[in-house]
């Protein structure tokens, strides 16, 4: 997605949903069994906080607990032992727990969960009527090109694609004004095609609107275009929190990523060549040559190395068709849960200062990619055979770098 | 036409009976519904069986039971007589009484299962678009169960013009009271005037018919829509 293609950040503002002076972060702890699930029941046992701005994503395996702790959240599942704080207002705690509805809250259902008896804008208006705080036409308008259904307002949710009915769910959550948006898999139930269509709107929320996200998902490449603070979990309990990029380069994560292992780092476009067709990308001191998709120079993009493209040598060879070659430490060596393999975390050259850091809104929407590490997953035997160690200076040739956005 | 007098004030009453009977049927069986349609209470199926009673009791039971517990010695009519209305048997407040309780399954169950129809989901989303359970039931449950509701009143309604076992045990014959088309038709007959009773029978024949297409249309309607849905 270009940077031209974005609406006018400048000439739209959102005073209603801006955080105020309270202590940000969420901080909740639920304790639950389930009677209903199979087997002995199932138990959610969780007790975190995370920060009170940008995405986070809470990521796991099918059945781990994510929506039912976003549930849990929302005030849609019952719990008798719980507490949450959200940005300084107790939504649940021993004396009382806010229902459903007296949480300022948007949710995302991973069904859109339209009224069938409504047309698009009948549904939006439910939500609108009902705004804590209304919200201005102008704002309503906005949101409503920003998710880009202005033309299907008069269609009822049964003549909408899915895609379509998604838009317009995530549309109404958000017109309701809530200081919390709350997203159950609002992509699972689309095919690969529609998830491309949304992604980009979902994008957009994120760099636009200053509201909380939380957002469950078992796909890694939502995590890693979309997330900027990374929850993960497992069977009913969180395994590993903290920002994106932090967690994925872990080589000790409870939780086996497989060939989704890999680093989400956070970059500028300082060059373009147009002789190549490349775009070089600054990671903060480290350059990266990548294929070039049109970004305007100074853009901001947020890349994906995946661990299985990532090489090790101790020369820094000039002959070779890979194009990217850093010296980078070695910080730690895992066995991965395959045998004969192991992961490597690396850090990258750094320099004191980060470029386009002056600009708040381009460090914020980048705070996930400020770890300057990445991942290489390499056979046991070259291991061995580079003899390897913690503090080792070495040069990694990355063969595949995906531009996220 | 060779309808009567008495016929045609048979005929009104019948209607003004069928009338009272569906409102406070819809009144009286909308939260019936909602409960059945929502509990897990272990009341769930008690309750359910006793609504559905009519559904296989013999009218001359049912009237009976009525009959005595709202005659002069039974519990109802204690009640009664002391709130100074007298006793509800052999008048038109008797009648209304004991059809709403005959044709309460025909509302209830129409609209307990257009309520369940509806699922969680919708409900949960207004819950989180700040709509309390008030507001949930009004604007989501109720149009969403709209089908359910014209289905039971319809049947609801012919149920009670269709009656004959229970107002025969509690209305008597009275005309301008409890003197209903399906017990006009069997005095005709009693009195060997088969023509009036042709006219009449044939009345809520055609009636009965009409009815039950609307009521068959409807459903097919909700299937289409369903499938619409699902694809």
């Amino acid at each position: 997605m270009s940077a031209a293609s974005q609406p006018n950040r400048a000439s739209h503002s959102f005073p209603a949903i801006k955080s105020g002076n309270a202590p940000a972060g969420i901080q909740a702890q639920f304790d639950l069994t389930l009677p209903s699930k199979r087997d002995s029941g199932f138990r959610l046992a969780v007790d975190f906080s995370v920060p009170g701005s940008g995405v986070t994503a809470i990521f796991g395996p099918s059945g781990c607990g994510k929506t039912t702790l976003l549930r849990c959240i929302a005030g849609l599942q019952k719990t008798e032992h719980g507490s949450l704080v959200v940005n300084g207002e107790t939504w649940h705690d021993r004396e009382r727990c806010l229902a459903a509805h007296e949480r300022p809250i948007g949710y995302v259902f991973q069904e859109a969960n339209l009224f069938p008896h409504l047309s698009a804008r009948g549904n939006l208006d439910f939500a609108i009527r009902r705004a804590a705080t209304p919200l201005s036409e102008a704002h309503v308008k906005h949101l409503i090109e920003l998710m880009d259904i202005a033309h299907l307002l008069e269609q009822r949710p049964d003549q909408l694609s899915g895609g379509e009915r998604q838009r317009v769910a995530i549309a109404r959550a958000l017109l309701v004004n809530p200081k919390l948006l709350l997203m159950d898999e609002p992509l699972a139930a689309l095919d690969n095609r529609r998830k491309q269509d949304i992604l980009p709107f979902l994008e957009t929320l994120q760099s636009e609107l200053e509201l909380p996200i939380l957002y469950v998902t078992h796909s890694l490449d939502e995590v890693a275009r979309l997330a900027d603070h990374l929850l993960l979990m497992e069977a009913g309990t969180i395994a590993a929190r903290g920002p994106l990029s932090e967690v994925l380069s872990r080589t000790d994560l409870p939780i086996d990523l497989g060939d989704d292992s890999g680093a989400v780092l956070g970059g500028t476009i300082t060059e373009r060549d147009e002789q190549w067709q490349l775009a070089r990308i600054d990671l903060g001191g480290a350059q990266l040559w990548v294929r070039d998709s049109g970004e305007a120079i100074g853009a901001t993009v947020r890349v994906r190395i995946l661990a299985r493209d990532v090489s090790l040598t101790r020369t820094a060879s000039d002959q070779s068709s890979i194009l990217n070659r850093l010296p980078v430490t070695v910080r730690s060596i895992e066995q991965d849960r395959d045998k004969a393999l192991a992961l490597v975390s690396l850090v990258l050259p750094s320099e004191a200062t980060l470029e386009g850091a002056e600009n708040k809104e381009v460090e914020n929407k980048h705070k996930a990619g400020n770890s300057r590490c990445l991942l290489a997953r390499i056979s046991q035997r070259s291991v061995h055979d580079l003899n390897l160690q913690p503090g080792d200076q070495i040069w990694v040739q990355i063969k595949s770098v995906a531009i996220l956005r | 036409m060779e309808l009567s007098s008495a016929d045609w004030s048979a005929i009104a009453l019948t209607l003004r009976l069928a009338t009272t009977v569906t409102v406070v049927l819809l009144l009286l069986g909308t939260p019936i519904a909602w409960w059945l349609a929502r509990t897990r209470s272990r009341l769930k199926g008690p309750i359910e069986a006793i609504v559905a009673l009519p559904l296989v009791l013999p009218p001359s039971v049912l009237g009976f039971y009525l009959l005595v517990g709202m005659g002069p010695n039974g519990p109802v009519g204690q009640v009664t007589q002391a709130l100074g209305l007298g006793t509800l048997p052999f008048t038109f407040a008797g009648l209304v009484v004991g059809s709403v309780i005959y044709s309460l399954p025909f509302v209830v169950q129409p609209i307990q299962n257009a309520f369940q129809a509806i699922g969680p989901g919708p409900l949960e989303a207004a819950a989180t678009l700040r709509a309390n359970p008030w507001q949930r039931f009004v604007w989501v449950a109720v149009p969403m169960a709209r089908r359910g509701f014209l289905t039971g009143a319809v049947l609801g309604f012919a149920h009670t013009v269709g009656e004959f076992g229970v107002v025969l045990m509690i209305g008597g014959n009275i005309p301008n009271q409890t003197r209903v088309v399906s017990v006009q038709i069997y005095d005709h007959v009693e009195a060997l005037q088969y023509s009036q009773a042709h006219w009449l029978a044939g009345i809520l024949l055609v009636f009965s018919f009409a009815v039950l297409l609307l009521v068959y249309g409807l459903q097919h309607q909700r299937q289409r829509a369903g499938l619409n849905l699902g694809v």
